[in-house]
Order: structure tokens, then sequence, then C-alpha cells
């Protein structure tokens, strides 16, 4: 398990929390193991949570991911390991007296309550009287942009306002830890991004640790102060989104996360790679700590530089404009096609079927990967 | 406070119209209306002709007992006590059934959903094992202090309302997403008990009023196993009864239809009214829970 400069992270998140303000907890995932008959979700799962961070749990499906959520949520038991919140282990409290919010990824608000009394939910399980109730449910339905629908049953919303309905009940219990269990991923693209930003927006204001999975990197990239990546019950790596993207710890977290290109090279000792005709250092460990040998250079699309040269090593086999930039996908020889990120602008006298030379910067450190 | 973002405003002003779930109107006017012109000539010489087989018997039950035998049934002697005992009878099983099968229904479907077919198999049994096997079985365990009381008979009818019973029930579980529910319900602090009271029972008021209704129609109209047992329940009570008055026996009878269709529509109102407020429509054996308007 890869957990480096995980303390350190921890550290500034809990500085930014701080400075914000934060009323959140701090949780410890310790040593989490859980398995389903013959197969293991979770292998030995340790994470920490800062007071005020959001960290997001990403990775492909099967990874372990929803199973840790709902651990932590109390809906599952681990078979070994525990879970601590603000240094209390909560391992043995039942789900309804873990004072957690949770939003789910079907729409799971109660058909037979109105949205304010939805809110007001946990409230009443509380014992609150109706007055509060309904003022703090009123305020919450507020805060998402829907107290005009709090008389409107669940069947008389559209789902992006459901889920913020769900969103509301959730944090209207004022919750020690919030737990987004996808909660985007039943919705079109466009209520998804703003639903993003406002739940982003919103974990911000209250401080609330929060954690949150999803199997899109894009939002978990985007919203997260740091992106677990997951894989086969275990974390590759934690580390703020930048970090992740360009710092991959592993293989898989660098072909997992973004676009990678891999390019084929060879290793030649004192941790310098040949791969395009240039040499560069090797960032990182190499492969099973070979020295020599043939390898892959994984590479961003943004990372590889292309020019127009007659007779040079690629040729132009497609170009995808994507807005500001355009991909090229560049063919080399020995079949390796290489994507390519580059200004629109510029790729535009780059013309399909023209000859271009490749190559990466100079003194630029790469990651390498085993040859496929 | 004020709202963080004015997120989805197009949405924001009116609801999203609810879309119709399968096979049942929406409730407003475009979708009978649509309904009509969309229903073919064949249809309806279908319906005309079943309307038929089932109008013609009563009109004729009703010709032969006239009116004055509804007014003479409830003077006959036996009426009060034998309709009082399949009142009583009715009332006991339906407690019965329902307390046995709600939480068996909702601890399957939420802890052991691949048991549902196995438990469908097993609430089925009794169509087909003759009543008279039922009887002997349900003798052979029941207590003694039962034996002897027409209580026993409650018992057998438990046993045969349950297929009924259970699949109202289940219908109404299948169309909620129970356990997401119920784990929304925990997490916002409420016990088992709170989430049965305040959640689950909520939205299967329409499947519990169908199993009820199905329940007391079954035993307001079963004859066998009373006549076995030796008791004068309802049904009972107008075959003996038909050998000394006919027209009286034959308003009898279609007094106890009555009664049942004055149940059932009450439950298809009830379950209306319930179905506007939750977004769902319910028939006896289905549930059809409408999705929101868009997302």
């Amino acid at each position: 398990m890869m957990m480096t400069n995980a303390a350190s992270d921890t550290a500034a998140a809990a500085a930014r929390a701080a400075a914000a303000g934060s009323g959140g907890a701090s949780v410890s995932l310790q040593n989490l193991s859980r398995s389903f008959g013959s197969v293991r979700a979770l292998d030995g799962l340790s994470l920490e949570l800062a007071p005020g961070e959001l960290v997001a749990l990403l990775g492909p499906s099967g990874c372990g991911k929803t199973t840790a959520l709902r651990i932590v949520a109390g809906f599952e038991s681990a078979d070994s390991g525990s879970i601590t919140v603000n240094g209390k282990d909560i391992s043995q409290v039942p789900a309804a007296r873990r004072d957690m919010g949770m939003v789910f990824q079907s729409y799971s608000l109660f058909p037979n309550m109105s949205a304010l009394d939805n809110v007001a939910f946990g409230l009443r399980m509380r014992k609150a009287g109706a007055a509060q109730r309904r003022s703090r449910g009123t305020e919450l339905l507020e805060m998402v942009g829907l107290a005009q629908h709090a008389k409107h049953y669940p069947h008389q919303l559209s789902g992006g306002q459901q889920q913020r309905v769900a969103l509301a009940r959730a944090l209207a219990i004022e919750p020690r830890v919030l737990l987004l269990d996808e909660p985007l991923s039943a919705l079109d693209a466009k209520v998804r991004l703003q639903l993003r930003e406002q739940i982003r927006s919103l974990q911000q204001r209250l401080g609330t640790t929060t954690l949150f999975v999803t199997h899109d990197q894009e939002e978990a990239l985007s919203m997260a102060d740091r992106v677990g990546v997951m894989k086969e019950g275990r974390l590759e790596q934690v580390a703020p989104p930048d970090e992740l993207y360009a710092r991959p710890a592993t293989t898989f977290v660098a072909e997992f996360v973004g676009t990678m290109n891999r390019i084929p090279g060879d290793l030649r000792g004192c941790g310098v790679v040949t791969v395009l005709g240039a040499t560069l250092p090797v960032q990182g460990r190499t492969p099973g700590g070979a020295i020599e040998g043939e390898i892959d250079v994984l590479v961003r699309p943004e990372g590889v530089l292309v020019a127009v040269v007659p007779n040079g090593n690629g040729i132009v086999a497609s170009k995808t404009f994507l807005g500001s930039l355009t991909r090229l996908r560049v063919l080399l020889s020995g079949d390796v096609t290489v994507a390519v990120d580059m200004p629109s602008a510029a790729a535009a006298a780059m013309p399909q079927g023209a000859s271009v030379e490749v190559s990466l910067p100079a003194q630029v450190a790469v990651i390498v990967a085993p040859r496929r | 406070m004020a709202a963080v973002v004015g997120a989805e405003r197009g949405s924001l002003g009116a609801p999203a119209p609810a879309r119709r779930g399968r096979g049942w109107g929406g409730g407003g006017r475009g979708g009978v209306a649509g309904l009509r012109r969309g229903f073919p000539l064949w249809r309806w010489a279908i319906l005309l002709v079943a309307g038929v087989y089932f109008v013609i018997p009563l009109y004729a039950a009703l010709r032969f007992a006239g009116i004055g035998a509804f007014r003479a049934v409830v003077h006959q002697s036996g009426f009060a006590s034998s309709l009082g005992l399949s009142v009583r009878l009715a009332a006991i099983t339906t407690v019965i059934t329902l307390a046995l099968m709600l939480p068996t229904a909702v601890y399957v479907h939420l802890r052991l959903p691949r048991l549902r077919r196995l438990l469908e198999a097993v609430t089925i049994l009794p169509i087909v094992i003759p009543p008279v096997v039922l009887i002997v079985g349900v003798l052979q365990v029941a207590p003694g202090f039962l034996k002897g009381t027409p209580n026993l008979l409650a018992l057998e009818y438990v046993i045969l309302a349950m297929p009924f019973a259970y699949r109202s029930i289940d219908a109404g579980l299948r169309a909620l997403d129970l356990k997401t529910l119920v784990e929304a319900s925990n997490s916002l602090g409420a016990g088992w008990l709170a989430t049965l009271r305040r959640v689950i029972l909520p939205n299967l008021t329409t499947a519990l009023l169908s199993a009820t209704v199905l329940t007391v129609a079954l035993v307001l109209g079963e004859y066998t196993m009373a006549s076995l047992d030796l008791y004068q329940t309802f049904p009972v009570w107008i075959v003996v009864f038909d050998q000394t008055s006919g027209p009286i026996s034959v308003a009898a009878s279609l007094l106890a239809l009555f009664v049942t269709w004055i149940f059932l529509l009450a439950i298809m109102t009830v379950g209306s009214r319930s179905g506007r407020r939750t977004g769902s429509q319910v028939a006896l054996f289905s549930v059809v829970r409408r999705e929101p308007g868009g997302s």
C-alpha cells in the first residue's frame, strides 16, 4: 500500500479546516478487512480524515470503496480493523447512533413525506419540537435552493431536486461525518456538474468531514481535498488531486487517473531510460527494482511534444477537437499510437496524415512500467 | 441562510410532471381522454361480453330474490350469529395474517432476498393442497386450548389467506427501494421500530389494505373448512337456509357479495388517495411507483 506523504497531507487538510473554522470530526479507518465468501472486498484499508476534510475514494467497480463507506456508516461490519471518530472507537456502535449523514446513489427520500418532513425526519428522531423541526428544515431547504418545494412529495421533484433534498436531510442533523455514496451518478451531466459544485460549497462552508465514494475521476479530482485510489480492496495512493495526477505512486494510479500514453523504452542503468531517442531520468521506482531492460514509459498527452517535420518519426492519424485543446493521435513506428494534447490553434497546422516528430521534454523525469 | 447556487433553474419554477406508471392512468384528464381514444373496439367487445357474463346471473338472482327478501333476511334466525362469527373470524384472521406476513416479507426482502422465490412457492401451497389436508394438519399442531373453539378456524383461514396476503405485501415492498429507505432511516437516527412505524408502514398502506380486503373477502366467502369443522359461519348459514327459503338465501348471498364489493371500493379509494401522495398506484397484486420527472 502506498501512503506517500499521507501524514503531511492530513496535517495540511487539518490546517485548512481549522482556518475555515471547522466543526468537523477526525475519522480514522484502521486496517479494515472484509470478505464476502471468497471475495476479499477490503484488504487492510487504512485512511485518516482530518476535521473538515473531503476525501474521495476512487476506483473501478468492485474495488471495495462502497464497502468501506458502508462499514463507516454502520451498515456492514468489518471482519477486522476499527473505525474511530474523534479518537473514539465506533466499530460496535449501530448505524442509528453514529451521527453520520448519508446521501445514497438511488433517490432515498421517504415517499410518504414531503420535502420538509424528509429533511426534518432526523430531527424528529432526536425528539426536536415541531417548531424547531420546521425552522431547521426550512433553513436547510433554503440552503439547497428548494424552500419553495417544501410541501412537494418526492415523486413531484426531479432527480436533481431529490438529491438536494437528500443532502439537506443528511446535513439537518449536523452530522459528525457526511457520507456520499455516488450521489451524482444517476443524474444527467449538467445537473451533476451543478450539484457537484453545490455539495462542495456547502461542505466547505459547514466544515463537515466528508467521505465521498465515486467511480468518476473528474468528480473526485474536482471536489476532494484528497483522493484515495483503490484497487482490489486496498488503497494504492492517497494524495491531493494535483499530486495524484502529476506524481502517481503506482502504474495503476497513473493509468486509472487521467489519460496516459505507453511508449516503449529501454532502461539503461543508473536510473535513466531511453525513449524516442532521448535519455531521461526515471521518476520513482523501476518495475521490480530492475536496472536494465525493456519497459514502457508512461507519459500524459500534454507532456508529449510534437512538431511538423518532413520524414518525422510519426504520422498524425486522427484529430479530436476538444475546445481550447485538440487531441492528436500520432502513429509511431512499431504500431504504437500516442495521444498528444495541444492548443487547438497550433493543432490547425497539423492536418491528418502530416509527418511529425514526436519527442519528450529534456530533463523531465518519467514513470516507467513493465512492458506490455 | 441563503441558497448557495440556483442550480437547475429550469426546474425550480414548477414541479416536474410525474411520469405515468405502466398500465395505470395518471389521473389527469388528458390521460383519460387519451385512454379512451386509444381503446380499440375489440376491447370494448370483450369488456361487454365479460360484463354480460357477470351481470346476467346477478340480475337473475335479484329478480329471483325480490326486494322484500332483503328486508326479511336480517330477521332470520341464525343470520346475526353466523354473520357475527364470520366477521369475528375475518378480524382475527386478518390480524394474525398481517402480523405473520408483514415482518416475514420485510425480513426476506431486506436480509434474505435469495429466499424470495422459495417463499413465493411456499405461500402458494395452500391453493394446491386440499382443505381437508390443511384441516388435519392444523389439528395436529394446534394448541389444546384452541381445539373445539371457532378460533381454530381462524388459524386455518390464516393458511388459506397466505398466498393472497403475501403477494399483496410483496408487491408493495417490491415497489419500494426498501433497503435504501431503511438504511437512510437508520442513518438519520431511527431504530427498527421507528423505521417500521414511520417509513415502512406508511409506504405499505395500500398493500396492507389490499391484503386485508382479500383476507376479509376470503373469510366471508369460505364454506368448505367451516362446514367440515361444523361451524355455522355466514356461508354455511346461507347453504343451510337455502333448504328453507330460496329467495332469502339468495338475498343473503347477494348481500355478502355487495358487502365485499363495498370493501373493495373502499380499499381502492383509500389506495388512490394514498397513491396520489406517495406517487404509487396499487392494484390487488401490483404496485406501480411513478418515477421522478427527470434528473
